[in-house]
């Protein structure tokens, strides 16, 4: 579990990123290489963000984006949260998914279901969701925490009716896969409150 | 010598079925491919000319080309980029000049496919053309369905880059299938000349198929089952992907591959979902036909039709 600090948050523009990251300027975000060149070009700023403070929380903003394949999508968002969500993760970084729009949707659920993960993401029109396969109860769970900011697992089960353990057990599981933060006190935290602070 | 293979007048895939069938039998002659009598071409039959022209004039004699005999064609084959592909593989007598000022309703001119910033030019150019306009107007797609469309030619595309190791080329036009479906459909071809499927997989996969290994296993391998040479968990859900977004919008989709082709075959279509000892040619040849939307058609497009099949 994480100490008590700052959240400091990075927003990262992908379309800026894109450009910064290879020769060729594009705001389509196609093909293998150019995923993985944003991607490189995020974790160079994470691991920059993270000599100062020890816990990052990163925007992926879409919102410039136009065209984004499978290919790119699983580069850069499923491959991103893989390295970051397994335990020889580079450092603690946590991730937003911001800027979605309509047609940007599949491809990023497809790696997501496909790699099994589970970001926070703010959909236009819909404000913030967990992208991915989630089951009822994390969903309930997830959605509540971002209601309340940061509760303890009693005031979900207060709120959704899930069992307390079953309750702590989702929470815990969430915290795992990076879309909750979890405090030495016992609290969880949803990353869309972080953003607030 | 010099042997002569005639173009049908209809320039598709059922052309480039039978040219490659006749090309078997040039050997070390000299072929002189006869396009006089053409008087319809679609992308896959143009890419697959030009693909049939490559493999004869890497086997030693640069073939020949008759252009057809009619003005409208010869100046459609322009249009789409075809004369200007076809000078650098064949011989031919008098190739028409490009005529430039003149706003051109190709959707895609065949573009040739050689690396990860081909792929890039070629969806650039999509988007920086009306291709929403015209896939709006010509076949009833919506703004993101206009943006799908760019996804999957970009998966497809990549499928030359990342498996082909080699070249090849990308073409797009719509067309008015009044007669067969009564609707508009956008044609995409997508070809090259590697060393297809079955070489694709077969360092990785081929012992386990032990002596059933070959280009009909090899094709079923990547396109049912997302089989792919790279071990990268990631990696096999383009075909996955572009297969669900064709069947979605009520459309084919055909992988011809050595000697053997695999389809997802709508309603609207009579191909087998796979066919096996055909002529052998490298590569892989991709055929996606999409059909217009009805215009107050749900999401979902045209009736489900038969998929190739899973063993």
């Amino acid at each position: 579990m994480l100490p008590e600090r700052k959240v400091a948050p990075l927003a990262i523009d992908l379309t800026l990123v894109h450009r910064r990251s290879i020769t060729s300027l594009y705001s389509n975000l196609v093909t293998r290489p150019t995923g993985r060149a944003i991607r490189s070009g995020i974790e160079s700023q994470i691991a920059e963000m993270e000599e100062e403070r020890s816990l990052c929380l990163s925007i992926l903003d879409f919102s410039q984006v136009r065209v984004l394949d499978y290919s790119c999508a699983d580069e850069i968002v499923a491959k991103l949260l893989l390295r970051f969500q397994g335990a020889d993760r580079p450092g603690e970084a946590f991730f937003v998914v911001r800027g979605l729009q309509e047609h940007h949707q599949e491809p990023i659920e497809e790696v997501l279901e496909h790699h099994d993960l589970l970001p926070a993401a703010e959909v236009e029109d819909r404000g913030f969701q967990l992208l991915g396969r989630a089951d009822r109860q994390q969903r309930a769970c997830w959605g509540t925490l971002l209601r309340l900011g940061r509760a303890a697992a009693p005031a979900v089960t207060e709120r959704t009716g899930i069992v307390p353990d079953a309750a702590t057990a989702v929470l815990s599981d969430l915290a795992e896969r990076r879309v909750v933060v979890a405090y030495r006190d016992g609290t969880f935290c949803s990353l869309p409150s972080l953003l607030q602070e | 010598m010099t042997r002569v293979l005639v173009v049908p007048p209809r320039l598709d895939d059922d052309a480039f079925d039978a040219l490659i069938a006749e090309a078997a039998e040039v050997g070390d002659e000299r072929a002189l491919i006869d396009a006089r009598h053409v008087r319809w071409a679609d992308p896959y039959g143009m890419v697959g000319l030009l693909a049939l022209g490559e493999t004869l004039r890497q086997g030693g004699n640069p073939p020949l080309l008759e252009l057809p005999q009619a003005s409208d064609v010869v100046s459609y084959l322009s249009r789409m980029g075809f004369v200007r592909e076809a000078e650098a593989i064949f011989e031919m007598r008098s190739p028409p000049r490009p005529r430039g000022g003149r706003e051109s309703s190709v959707l895609l001119e065949i573009t040739r496919i050689q690396s990860h910033e081909d792929v890039h030019g070629v969806i650039d150019v999509l988007n920086e053309s009306r291709i929403s306009t015209i896939l709006s107007e010509q076949l009833h797609y919506s703004r993101a369905d206009a943006i799908g469309f760019s996804m999957l030619l970009s998966e497809v595309s990549q499928n030359i880059i990342e498996h082909a190791d080699a070249p090849g080329w990308v073409g797009i036009q719509i067309y008015n299938w009044a007669k067969r479906l009564g609707r508009k459909v956008a044609v995409i071809s997508v070809m090259d000349l590697g060393i297809g499927f079955k070489g694709s997989l077969a360092r990785e996969h081929s012992a386990r198929f032990g002596d059933r290994w070959s280009d009909s296993t090899a094709l079923e391998a990547a396109f049912i089952h997302g089989i792919t040479r790279f071990r990268d968990p990631g990696r096999g859900q383009g075909l996955k992907q572009i297969r669900k977004k064709v069947g979605r919008w009520g459309g084919k989709i055909a992988i011809r591959s050595g000697t053997a082709k695999i389809a997802d075959v709508p309603e609207w279509d009579d191909a087998q979902p796979m066919e096996t000892d055909l002529s052998p040619f490298p590569g892989a040849q991709i055929l996606i036909v999409l059909p217009a939307k009805a215009e107050s058609a749900p999401e979902g497009g045209a009736a489900p039709g038969r998929s190739a099949p899973r063993r």
